[in-house]
């Protein structure tokens, strides 16, 4: 890469300890680089234990940024830049690189009890095992100590600057200003001014030595600016994107949001970023657990807030019996699932589309649920918009689909008006000659089947649910077998309902007929769309997954192939032969890992040698 | 809404479905009368109930009411009592539901002291599901899942709620009229988690289990009708009364008329000597064992909360984030 300074794109990845701070200089990283006008797709990697066991191979944590001036949408298949604080972190990350990739190692990382407990006879850095990279060790942990002396900080606090010495040095490569991590510092440490100005002053040896050094293995990297559409950006991610679309769609309702979560990885950093949010009419609840989580919300909605919990595959399992309940009593509901390798507690901070089939599928009972899944970090904000849209207008609970990768990764986002929004909803009590409350209660909307919104505190409108089958036009319980039925058939035309008032599916890139098609939901888009682009196929990204959109059958039926990439063992092409009668070929992986976009080429590429 | 409500018009028009002579009719009768007497308004009350016989009670009251699932409705009462603190709202659930399945919400809502009046139907058997030995069954109780007896060691109500910082118990019988409609309005007077154990009778599967104690001929001898600032005397006659053994750290009963140690005068807020009261089991103590005022959760929530729940700002002002950057 040192060949080749003005690049189209570049990725870097920082991989060290999980105490080392790898997180914090990755999203400060960002911030920058966001700042300085590139695309940009980041993806977080750490370890489940908080600080795993320093200098193993399993106590790795690692940020990965891709940034150029192409519409950047995934975090990169292989490193141009690593940087390595420790034998573990270079150990872990030498597969993914290729010949050339420039390696920044702390040389004082290298001793010889991390050595070992990385598993290495020998130092890598002393043999020629690294011959086909170019390697620049510098003396981090000694030289940020150093530029940190005069603050009399203790050995420990001190050493805890060397990410940002670190980033100085990325940063002189970059040739990035130092402002926005400046400014992050003097905001996150007004409390502490002695560990804020070792945190600058690292930062500034750390630029200095890359100016001063003789670095003459590393030149200056100059990326470009990105085309995006004209606006202004901000970077965010999932988390952030999604705290802000739930607040918003308070907002747009004009009711108050009541926010219930019990914390589970990889759900909480919501709750954290919500519990900001007071002031715009949010409040958090942190429920005792998972179903006293789901059961408050339950409770809010009935009370007339806007009610939504949040966890991780788990999480819902536990929150399951609720929300038939909740579909039962006909209460609107925001259910947001950020979804982790399973089953089980699984792989808690890795990421996989695991729970599709639990979202559309797994309640007792005949109780449909509609389905969202969110596509990128931004896209978080949107959706949960939307979602919670369809819970007020149909009277249902909805599940929203993000996952462990979409809280974390940051990207670019094009800051939306909240004017553009259409207000979100629900069914007044309707006058009516009925003087019973229950009928009022229980009466529809006839396109949305959502009933009436009404609160206890409102004269005169005294009434009953729960979760005893209702009458279908009384809503007092009813044992009757005709009416159980009705009321099955009530429910799933109300689910077919949501169809009438989604937008059609549009092609996310190519043509809408053709020898392949590849398909995809959730997270995975930024990939899939690079890999359609590389090979030109057709690409289908659906975001409402229960119910599908109405075309969506026709508009595969365009294609030879259906082939349907997932982070999971085939759980969309399972709903797609479900509800299409459709035979997709699955491409999945199971990893924990995003997809990369070479190996989804592959798979393409090979699909089409076979038609 | 002005006038005087009667016990009626708290009664729903709902065909009532328990067993006839079941315990759960006489709490009914006091519940609607109560509602009245302090002058609910049924606009501004809701029950809401988890599953067993005494979950069906919010059909059967004419105010609000959410019959949901087994065990939960702590935790939807308490979704429901922070989306609107103006309301009064009654939990109605019984030993299964609530010390079983629920524990947990039931542990969470006491110590938050969330403003729900909680009321405890202790039949100490499963009615709902044909007569399983319930968590406050007593040890030997035999049962279709119990055929030798039970031996699960009991759980007591009052001691988990003291146990886990609850700051109201009460205890009433479930035909008791008087003792009951005592409990229920000072329930609904007190700011935060009110728990209230009824004594309820189950005629089909547990009948008279309470009858050692609720028998009105031998009340007298059996009922230690418990208030704040009186002396804690039972009899006939108040011949006897409760006093505090300074040796064994235990309450005995003693002679009112001869006794030597002092008769104990009833201090609400005294959690050591509501810890005594509650195990007593003879004289069985009735009446509000245990108040100890604090701020409802609720309350803290709101006033913990920047801007007591309103819309203060839009979600255009914070959008842009600290950094962000125009393109052209
Ligand atoms: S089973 Fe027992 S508790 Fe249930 S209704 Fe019948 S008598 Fe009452």
């Amino acid at each position: 890469m040192t060949k080749n300074p003005q690049l189209k794109s570049i990725v870097v990845r920082l991989a060290g300890d999980s105490g080392d701070g790898i997180q914090l200089m990755g999203s400060q990283f960002a911030v920058s680089t966001a700042l300085s006008g590139s695309d940009f797709a980041t993806f977080p990697d750490y370890p489940a234990e908080i600080r795993a066991p320093a200098g193993t191979t399993f106590g790795v944590s690692a940020y990965q940024i891709n940034l150029g001036d192409d519409p950047i949408t995934t975090p990169g298949d292989s490193p141009d830049v690593l940087v390595a604080f420790n034998p573990a972190a270079l150990k872990v990350s030498l597969p993914m690189l290729h010949p050339g990739t420039l390696i920044i190692v702390n040389n004082d990382g290298f001793s010889a009890r991390n050595l070992t407990k990385a598993g290495y006879d020998a130092n890598p850095l002393d043999d020629d095992s690294l011959s086909e990279y170019t390697v620049v060790a510098a003396d981090i942990g000694r030289l940020n100590l150093e530029s940190v002396a005069e603050f009399g900080l203790s050995k420990s606090d001190g050493g805890q600057c060397k990410n940002f010495w670190a980033l100085g040095l990325l940063f002189w490569m970059f040739d990035r200003s130092l402002d926005s991590a400046i400014g992050w510092l003097d905001r996150r440490l007004k409390n502490a001014p002695a560990m804020r100005d070792a945190n600058v002053a690292a930062l500034r040896a750390g630029h200095a030595y890359g100016e001063t050094s003789e670095l003459s293995a590393v030149e200056k990297v100059r990326v470009g600016e990105a085309q995006l559409e004209p606006g202004r950006y901000r970077s965010i991610t999932g988390s952030e994107a999604m705290a802000l679309g739930i607040a918003a769609a308070g907002e747009l309702a004009d009711r108050q949001v009541l926010f219930c979560s019990y914390p589970i990885t990889p759900s909480s950093p919501l709750l954290h970023r919500l519990a900001k949010l007071g002031e715009h009419g949010v409040g958090t609840f942190q429920a005792e657990d998972e179903i006293a989580a789901v059961g408050a919300a339950i409770g809010a909605s009935y009370g007339g807030m806007i009610g939504a919990t949040s966890s991780s595959g788990p999480g819902i399992a536990l929150k399951t019996e609720a929300l038939g309940l909740a579909v039962s009593a006909e209460l609107p509901l925001l259910v947001v699932n950020w979804q982790r390798g399973g089953p089980s507690t699984g792989l808690p901070t890795k990421t996989e589309q695991s729970d599709l089939y639990q979202a559309i599928y797994g309640r007792n009972g005949d109780t449909p649920i509609p389905v969202l899944a969110a596509a990128s970090a931004g896209d978080c904000f949107d959706t949960a918009i939307e979602a919670t849209r369809i819970a007020l207008r149909h009277m249902t609970p909805v599940i929203l689909l993000a996952d462990g990768y979409l809280s974390n990764a940051a990207e670019p986002w094009r800051i939306p008006d909240l004017s553009d929004y259409a207000p979100i909803e629900s069914h007044p009590v309707e006058a009516s000659d009925s003087s019973d409350p229950q009928r009022l209660a229980f009466a529809r909307d006839a396109s949305s089947l959502g009933r009436a919104w009404v609160t206890p505190g409102m004269p005169d409108l005294v009434h009953r649910i729960g979760g005893l089958e209702k009458d279908l036009s009384s809503g007092h319980i009813s044992y009757d077998p005709d009416n159980h039925q009705a009321m099955t058939d009530l429910r799933r035309k109300k689910l077919e309902s949501v169809a009438n008032f989604i937008p059609d599916q549009a092609m996310e890139f190519g043509d809408d007929k053709g020898d392949i098609v590849l398909v995809g939901w959730g997270s995975t888009r930024g990939p899939l769309y690079q890999a359609a682009r590389r090979t030109g196929t057709s690409f289908i990204h659906i975001r409402y997954l229960n119910p599908l959109p109405k075309n969506l059958g026709e508009l595969l039926s365009g294609f030879r192939s259906v082939v349907v990439a997932e982070m999971n063992d085939g759980q969309l092409s399972t709903v797609l032969r479900d509800k299409l009668g459709i035979q997709p070929t699955p491409l999945t992986k199971v990893t924990g890992q995003p997809f990369l976009i070479s190996e989804l080429v592959k798979a393409i590429e090979q699909e089409r040698s076979k038609l | 809404m002005s006038s005087q409500l009667t016990a009626k018009d708290f009664a729903s028009s709902q065909e009532i479905r328990w067993c006839p002579g079941c315990g759960d009719y006489a709490i009914l009768k006091s519940m609607t009368k109560a509602l009245a007497d302090v002058g609910a308004r049924p606009d501004n009350t809701a029950f809401v109930s988890g599953i067993g016989c005494a979950a069906r009670f919010p059909y059967y009251v004419n105010t609000y009411g959410f019959h949901t699932i087994h065990g939960r409705a702590p935790a939807i009462a308490t979704g429901l009592k922070l989306a609107n603190p103006e309301l009064d709202v009654w939990v109605v659930t019984g030993d299964g539901d609530a010390l079983s399945i629920g524990g947990n919400h039931l542990i969470h809502t006491l110590r938050r002291n969330v403003g729900l009046k909680i009321l405890l139907f202790n039949n100490e058997v499963y009615g709902l599901t044909k007569g399983q030995y319930s968590p406050t069954s007593r040890l030997g109780t035999r049962t279709p899942s119990s055929p030798d007896g039970s031996f699960d060691v009991p759980i007591s109500a009052g001691q988990l709620a003291l146990g886990c910082g609850g700051r109201f118990f009460a205890r009433a019988i479930d035909t008791d009229k008087t003792g009951l409609a005592h409990v229920l309005e000072q329930a609904h007077a007190f700011d935060g988690s009110a728990l209230t154990e009824i004594y309820q009778n189950c005629i089909v599967y547990n009948k008279d289990v309470y009858a050692s104690f609720t028998d009105r001929k031998t009340a007298h001898d059996t009922q230690l009708h418990l208030r704040h600032g009186e002396p804690m005397l039972f009899g006939k006659d108040s011949e006897r009364g409760i006093a505090f053994d300074n040796e064994r750290y235990v309450l005995k009963i003693v002679d009112a008329s001869t006794a030597s140690d002092p008769i104990l005068i009833h201090d609400e807020t005294n959690e050591v000597i509501a810890r005594l009261l509650i195990a007593l089991d003879k004289p069985v103590a009735l009446g509000v064992i245990y108040r100890n005022p604090a701020v409802a959760y609720e309350t803290a929530f709101h006033a913990h909360h920047p801007s007591n729940m309103q819309r203060r700002r839009s979600v255009a002002d914070v959008i842009a984030g600290p950094n962000s950057w125009q393109v052209e």
